[in-house]
């Protein structure tokens, strides 16, 4: 069974069309990447995908049931790490576990030690009582990705998770999300650094202007179409890499 | 609308308020009770009553209702804002089982909710002057919220529409200042002209009023409690509708 399926997806955002038409399935246990430039249409799939928005037309099926349908079902098992801080900046370290573990009906008895042992697994144990606009850049990335896990996800979302941290931190995320992989949580993560989707990902979907414009193995891509993946990502995107 | 769902969000909001209240709550109670000073003393002076009331008597049921509907719009309109917008709490919260329906509700349960608060605390402050006259004024405790859910309401529509925080300018001085003003708490409406009273009649704010003066002269203003009932479920679908579309792309 596929984790995630879409067929036909459709999003417009008035007259602009974000994502043109796309399908893809995502199979449990892999790791999947979204490639693609700034306005692709990543973080719209990635929306549509945790229910944040509802599809234009087509179908998107995650755990099998339809997000139009389903949302707090296909959400309780679902973890989303954003591209933006959204930290809770009233909130203390651990409180922002506990209070985001409540979302998901965990009551504090059992989400404290665990929101513990997720602060261990992001080096964080320090900063359990401090409050968010005492962070780093690289230490609120850290806790995002602590309180994705927070309700033990099936499926983990992750938005450029390593936009904008220095090569420890990003070093760091990336132990973290091999690790979680190596447990079993598929992932899918939308990235334009080509060397986070060759180190994390079992296969990419190269997105440019709302499609899909190839979708395989990093290293098949790279075999196929000739050249790096950085060479392939430029030749099928048509456009320069931001990053 | 899953109403468990909607009381983790009215949760999370309680959870802050414990952590942050020590710094705030002292503040809410400076404004009313400076009201009362000025115009029950001072004004009082020369306007000795309203009605055979004195005239502090005649205003400090009014405070109560005035400082139970600031407290849910200053919740619901800056407080809701800065979460939907800047902090970005609304986006994290929607990444969960909680969907926007139950995120509207949990706002509005829980501006309601400050309204009851303050209502209440503001009842303790008047009662021990000595400006209250009967015990029964405890009845209108649950009225506070009810009026607060309008309130909530009312705020959480313009949260939906509005293009920046600026805009709340407009909310407070067209709107919410007149109706603080012309509600009947500092002067009875029937000495407004007749228009006037007739707009005053629509606003919430005159309906509590009427329920806080009525109970703490011992009475119950039935019509006036059916008439903000009413309302609270008239005005309810539409921050749901438009919370929706402003967040819902």
């Amino acid at each position: 069974m596929f984790i995630v399926e879409a067929k036909g997806l459709i999003k417009d955002y008035g007259s602009l069309r974000a994502v043109d038409g796309i399908d893809f399935a995502i199979m449990r246990g892999e790791c999947f990447g979204f490639l693609g430039p700034n306005g692709a249409g990543k973080t719209t799939v990635m929306g549509i995908i945790h229910c944040f928005m509802p599809p234009t037309a087509g179908d998107v099926k995650v755990f099998g049931m339809d997000v139009r349908e389903n949302p707090s079902e296909i959400k309780a098992k679902t973890g989303v790490m954003p591209q933006d801080d959204n930290l809770d900046p009233d909130l203390s370290v651990i409180e922002n576990l506990i209070v985001y573990a409540r979302y998901f009906d965990i009551p504090s008895r059992e989400s404290r030690p665990f929101a513990q042992e997720l602060l261990g697994f992001v080096e964080m144990k320090a900063k359990e009582n401090a409050p968010i606009r005492n962070l780093s850049g690289g230490m609120k990335r850290k806790l995002l990705l602590a309180r994705s896990l927070i309700n033990r996800p099936e499926l983990l979302i992750l938005d450029e998770p390593t936009v904008g941290l220095d090569p420890h931190s990003r070093h760091s995320v990336w132990d973290a999300l091999q690790h979680l992989k190596s447990q079993g949580t598929t992932l899918l993560l939308t990235t334009h650094y080509m060397e986070e989707a060759e180190r994390l990902c079992d296969r990419v979907a190269i997105m440019g202007s709302g499609k899909i414009v190839a979708t395989d193995s990093p290293s098949r891509l790279s075999k196929t179409h000739g050249g790096t993946l950085e060479d392939v990502y430029l030749t099928l995107t048509g456009s320069p890499l931001e990053s | 609308m899953n109403l468990r769902r909607a009381f983790r969000v009215w949760q999370r909001h309680l959870t802050v308020y414990t952590k942050l209240y020590k710094s705030s709550i002292a503040l809410n109670f400076v404004e009313p009770v400076l009201y009362l000073a000025a115009l029950g003393l001072g004004l009082g002076a020369y306007v000795k009553e309203i009605k055979g009331v004195p005239y502090v008597n005649f205003i400090a049921p009014g405070i109560i209702a005035s400082s139970a509907m600031f407290a849910a719009t200053y919740e619901c309109s800056y407080g809701t804002f800065v979460r939907m917008t800047f902090q970005k709490t609304f986006d994290a919260i929607l990444a969960t089982p909680v969907n926007i329906n139950d995120l509207v509700a949990g706002e509005m349960m829980w501006g309601a909710t400050k309204s009851m608060l303050y209502g209440t605390i503001i009842m303790i402050v008047i009662s021990a002057f000595g400006l209250v006259a009967s015990p029964l004024v405890v009845l209108s405790i649950p009225v506070l919220f009810l009026s607060g859910l309008i309130f909530a309401e009312i705020s959480l529509i313009f949260v939906a529409i509005v293009p920046g925080i600026d805009s709340f300018n407009y909310f407070y001085t067209l709107l919410m200042t007149p109706m603080f003003l012309f509600s009947g708490i500092f002067f009875p409406i029937d000495s407004l002209p007749p228009l006037v009273a007739k707009i005053a009649f629509f606003t919430p704010l005159y309906h509590l009023v009427n329920v806080c003066r009525a109970s703490s002269n011992g009475s119950l203003a039935l019509w006036d409690i059916a008439w903000v009932a009413a309302v609270v479920l008239i005005l309810a679908p539409y921050p749901f509708r438009l919370m929706r579309r402003r967040m819902i792309k």
